[in-house]
């Protein structure tokens, strides 16, 4: 059994609380505070003094109040009933707090995170007299209509499995199995809790080689991750973060998303609350609640637990891999996250390092996105997850710790530009400031689709690159005084930007993208550009071009066909070719 | 909860803080009275205990307070105020203390100004369309009810014009319910306060409109309460008795620069141009008091009002705020130069909650579509412009030049009405497409063809 001990409250510094007494309590130590049993960690050891961190509203709290632990770590419960639940940056139930008080949070609430009354159907897969190791699955639950929930032999355990339920109706607190492990007998159920600050054990890493399918076209076909990766959003405030994020939670080709509202607004999360159980996804007919788990902290609940969120998140995460699954995790904002991270260093009277956040920002976003990866699970199946955190640098100033740090640690980037976004062009990612590491570990995805992928995806990114260049002197000059070939550049570059790289996440047909059509609007604009140019260098004018109503029209082409039909594309831009070939001038020059 | 014990004399005073020392079962964040030499009480706030000191943050401030003779009583709770319909038609000093002369609030129901956090799962998302009469906003930044809009302005710029107009105006198209308005007002001018007043009886809403006032002359801490108070009587009056109320705030960048000398007179470590790192938490747990309640019949929109130093977007106060706040309305000083009011910037301003509160059945099908045109089209125009000061209007293009008269038609008769003039929604609508129709048709690429068809105007009368 645990061992209690109590101590009190000598200070009480904001969520900071001191207390002595607590002879034997170890770091990262959940602690009950005061009269309303407040949860706390521990999280720094001064002699006898312990500092503990208080996720909850602590007002009121007085030296001399009762402090108590169990002296166990501060833990998420794990099993099934977590799809579709919504929690708390400690993994409370939000929509049991609803039940016990009402519209408001209140104080003091304790309650189990996964319903403990409610009967799963367990479908064991292993006879009694199996050996046994770390990561066996055991047994099946259906969670959801989208998830097969496996029951594993959790970290650590080894031996002969001697006793297992038969199929049938279980609850989460039923004993399922025993293990006769060389230090005893372990009887498993089919939840567990694990340390929320410690990452779930895997054989090994491996190179991820698959993109993860967005729908989003400036991603999926400039800016690329793969199943395993990890990208950061940086941006302004109205730029599209969370948007974007909405988007990959909604369209992305990952099996569960588990999406973490990390001091931001509570009608963000209502939103995905509302809209995940009406959206179908396509590919299987479900909604999209029946795959994603939400943590939401807002940025009106206590800050400390805003620290914890984005790891009770990672955490589920890193549960759903082991089973063999590829998560991906959204995280928004991990600029609040680290906001959290200052004000509660700051309390403590930490040395700070730059713009006041504690010298050990730089490692603790190292460790979180290193939690990331596509691995061998300790089932032998393999299982990944996928982290996008945004960024919210003050000012939108780029060159901030948050931003700077954490561009060391992703390895895509997509930076949003206030420009673009006041110019409504959405998503408004930067296809200048913009980067991937992942363009060669996943070019062998694409090319199964098109072995040109990669040539026509540079040809149309130097266009833009191009097209960049070129506004530099047009700001001078102004386009008039560019030769022909160069006014078609500018030209061409409007049309990717109409017709492809703008996206626009309310439009029905438009929201999501499959590789296949965005493939063909790309080498359709890559056409365009191509005959044109001919066309311009043997003398058309480039009003003559764009005059062409076909042309006009191909920035509706990604509204207006559906992605089964992207055949028609070629229809389209066969049309415009022909069209094109008919403006040819009747001998070269003018 | 222990008796209330009273301890004489400070063991220090520093700026709005003050030290008492000796203290038991004091809790963190509960309420406390001071009465100085003069007898007059005055309202604390603990802001951090230990066995031996408590700290204390006075909403009055501690001028003319003095170590010695100064009595200390621990109440024992956190700051409430009372509550109560009838509160609707008065003045109230921050703290919630009527200054208009007549008697007390009669009420036996108190709230603690703090509030609780709204649990998300309990929010209704905010979708009706909340008719202001300005095509700026109803056309391209729709105000939703329960959203939190700021104003974010420069000095000398008309936004107290715009939230009065605003406040006058509001209709919500499909019922008539209760609305109410309450305003707060932190570190003000009296002209300020006293223009809302009027503008507020003019339009016969003042009867039901309660207005807190910490005006300028008052000590700068009690700041730090006015818009929890204010937003306390809201919830009260939205969640408890059903109403929709507006909540204007005005000045955050006032209430910010308390809470920067707070924090400074406790020695933190400060954040970005001297404002504390909790800043963003600290306006989010006032900002975030907006919003529906699931199964609820009111709703609490908010409308802070705040002025940037020297115009600069980027400074923490509004850039914390437009980092919480469902988008923002900027007013920008060109427009205002050129004599153009409502100054309301064409691109950085924005409406988060615009999108699932308009449209077919809500305003009209073409309105989410006419809006990104005109965004993308003045964007152009701002382009244009600067390329035509480097490069001379005569060099532009022939379409360059079709865009400026374009832009300019859009700040001159869109954006541009009266303060007293009142637009309907189709009214906006239609003179989007007057403006639109000065383009040709190709460049409204954002928009579906057959609405084109349908409200694309010919040349002549796009004139
Ligand atoms: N892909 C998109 N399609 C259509 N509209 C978009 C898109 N991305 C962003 N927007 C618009 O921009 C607004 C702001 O986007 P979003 O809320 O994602 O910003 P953000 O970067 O998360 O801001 P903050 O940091 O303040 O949270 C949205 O409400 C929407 O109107
Ligand atoms: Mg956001």
């Amino acid at each position: 059994m645990d061992e209690i001990l109590t101590g009190k409250v000598i200070v009480v510094n904001g969520p900071i609380v001191q207390a002595v007494g607590l002879t034997g309590i170890k770091m990262f130590d959940i602690a009950e505070v005061g009269p309303h049993r407040l949860i706390g960690e521990v999280i720094r050891l001064n002699g006898a003094i312990a500092i503990i961190q208080v996720y909850e509203d602590n007002t009121g709290l007085k030296p001399g109040d009762e402090v108590m632990s169990y002296t166990r770590p501060l833990s998420v419960l794990l099993g099934p009933g977590l799809i579709a639940n919504i929690y708390d940056g400690i993994q409370r139930p939000l929509v049991g707090i609803s039940e016990v008080c009402g519209s408001y949070i209140r104080k003091g609430i304790k309650l189990s995170p996964l319903d403990e009354n409610r009967k799963w159907e367990f479908q064991p897969l292993v006879q009694p007299g199996t050996d046994v190791r770390e990561g066996t699955i055991l047994g099946e639950i259906r969670e959801s209509p989208l998830v097969m929930h496996r029951l594993l032999v959790p970290p650590g355990i080894y031996g002969r499995l001697t006793g297992i339920v038969h199929g049938g109706d279980y609850t989460i607190k039923d004993d399922i199995y025993t293990v006769e492990t060389g230090a005893g007998k372990y009887t498993g159920k089919l939840a567990a809790y694990w340390p929320v600050r410690k990452p779930r054990p895997s054989r090994n890493r491996k190179k991820p080689l698959v993109p993860l399918i967005t729908g989003q076209r400036i991603i999926d076909t400039f800016f690329p991750i793969a199943r395993g990766g990890t990208a950061a959003i940086p941006g302004g405030f109205g730029t599209g973060k969370t948007m974007t994020q909405h988007a990959l939670a909604k369209w992305c080709n990952a099996d569960i998303i588990v999406y973490i509202g990390c001091g931001e607004r509570g009608n963000e999360m209502t939103d995905v609350l509302t809209d995940f159980p009406k959206l179908i996804d396509e590919r299987n007919g479900r909604p999209l609640i029946e795959r994603t788990v939400m943590i939401a902290n807002t940025s009106n609940m206590p800050v400390p637990a805003r620290e914890v969120s984005i790891y009770t998140g990672v955490t589920i995460a890193e549960y759903y891999r082991d089973m063999g699954y590829s998560v991906a995790v959204m995280a928004d904002s991990t600029s609040r996250w680290a906001e959290a991270l200052r004000e509660l260093s700051s309390r403590l009277g930490d040395m700070p390092a730059e713009e006041g956040f504690p010298p050990y920002l730089a490692t603790r976003l190292a460790e979180f996105y290193e939690r990331a990866g596509l691995v061998e699970t300790l089932s032998g199946r393999d299982g990944d997850i996928t982290i996008v955190g945004a960024v919210s640098p003050p000012g939108g100033d780029f060159s901030e710790p948050v931003t700077q740090h954490t561009s060391r640690f992703v390895r895509c980037f997509w930076a949003l530009d206030k420009m673009l976004a006041d110019a409504r062009h959405y998503p408004s990612i930067s296809w200048i400031d913009s980067y991937t590491e992942y363009l060669t570990e996943i070019e062998d995805w694409w090319k199964n689709l098109d072995q040109e992928w990669l040539t026509v995806r540079n040809d149309v990114m130097n266009i833009l690159l191009e097209d960049h260049r070129l506004e530099q002197v047009v700001k001078l000059v102004g386009s008039d005084a560019l030769p022909p070939a160069e006014q078609y550049t500018l030209f061409c570059a409007e049309m990717i930007k109409n017709a492809f790289l703008q996206q626009n996440s309310f439009d029905p047909e438009d929201k999501f993208c499959s590789p296949e059509k965005q493939l063909k609007l790309l080498k359709g604009l890559l056409i365009l550009y191509k005959k044109g140019l001919e066309l311009v260098q043997a003398g058309l004018a480039v009003k003559d071009i764009a005059a062409l109503e076909v042309v006009a029209g191909i920035v509706r082409l990604k509204s207006e066909i559906p992605n089964q039909e992207f055949n028609r594309i070629d229809e389209y831009i066969n049309k415009m070719e022909q069209e094109l070939i008919a403006l040819k001038p009747s001998s070269g020059g003018r | 909860m222990s008796a209330e014990i009273e301890y004489t004399n400070l063991a220090g005073i520093s700026g709005p803080l003050i030290f008492v020392d000796g203290v038991r079962g004091v809790g963190y964040g509960d309420i406390v009275e001071i009465r100085g030499t003069s007898d007059e009480i005055r309202i604390g706030q603990t802001l951090e205990v230990d066995e031996q000191r408590a700290v204390v943050q006075v909403f009055e401030g501690t001028s003319g307070l003095s170590v010695r003779g100064t009595r200390v009583t621990f109440v024992g709770r956190a700051l409430e105020i009372p509550v109560d319909r009838n509160m609707l038609g008065r003045v109230f000093d921050g703290l919630g203390r009527p200054i208009d002369g007549a008697p007390q609030v009669i009420t036996d129901r108190m709230m603690n100004v703090n509030g609780l956090p709204i649990n998300p799962w309990s929010r209704e998302y905010p979708r009706d369309f909340i008719q202001t009469g300005i095509s700026a906003i109803d056309g391209m930044n729709t105000l939703i009810r329960g959203q939190k809009l700021p104003i974010f302005s420069g000095s000398g710029l008309p936004h107290n014009r715009i939230a009065a107009q605003i406040a006058r105006q509001a209709k919500i198209l499909t019922a008539e319910e209760e609305f109410t308005v309450i305003f707060a007002a932190m570190g003000v001018k009296f002209d300020v306060a006293r223009f809302f007043i009027d503008s507020l009886e003019e339009s016969g809403v003042l009867t039901h409109s309660a207005i807190f006032l910490s005006l300028a002359d008052a000590p700068s801490i009690e700041r730090l309460v006015t818009p929890k108070t204010a937003l306390t009587l809201a919830e009260y009056l939205a969640f408890e008795e059903g109403m929709h109320v507006l909540v204007i705030l005005t000045d955050m960048t006032n209430y910010c620069e308390a809470l920067r000398e707070l924090s400074s007179s406790r020695g933190e470590i400060p954040s970005r141009k001297g404002y504390p790192g909790y800043l963003y938490s600290d306006l989010a747990s006032i900002y975030e008091r907006a919003g529906r309640l699931k199964g609820g019949r009111g709703s609490i929109t908010q409308m802070p009002i705040l002025t940037m130093p020297s115009d600069d977007i980027s400074h923490p106060v509004p850039d914390l705020t437009g980092y919480i706040t469902e988008g923002q309305i900027v007013l920008e000083r060109e427009l205002f130069n050129k004599g153009i009011y409502p100054p309301i910037a064409g691109l950085p301003s924005l409406s988060r909650l615009m999108k699932d509160g308009i449209g077919a059945g809500r305003t009209r099908k073409d309105h989410g579509q006419v809006a990104a045109q005109l965004f993308a089209s003045y964007a152009k125009v701002k382009r244009i412009r600067s390329l035509a000061a480097i490069v001379g209007e005569e060099e532009l293009s022939g379409l360059d030049k079709i865009y400026l008269k374009f832009g300019t038609a859009f700040e001159e008769v869109f954006l541009r009405q009266d303060y007293l003039e009142n637009r309907s929604i189709e009214q906006t609508l239609e003179i989007g497409w007057k403006m639109l129709s000065l383009l040709p048709r190709d460049e409204l690429y954002r928009i579906a063809r057959e609405d084109i068809q349908r409200y694309y105007l010919p040349q002549k009368e796009a004139m």
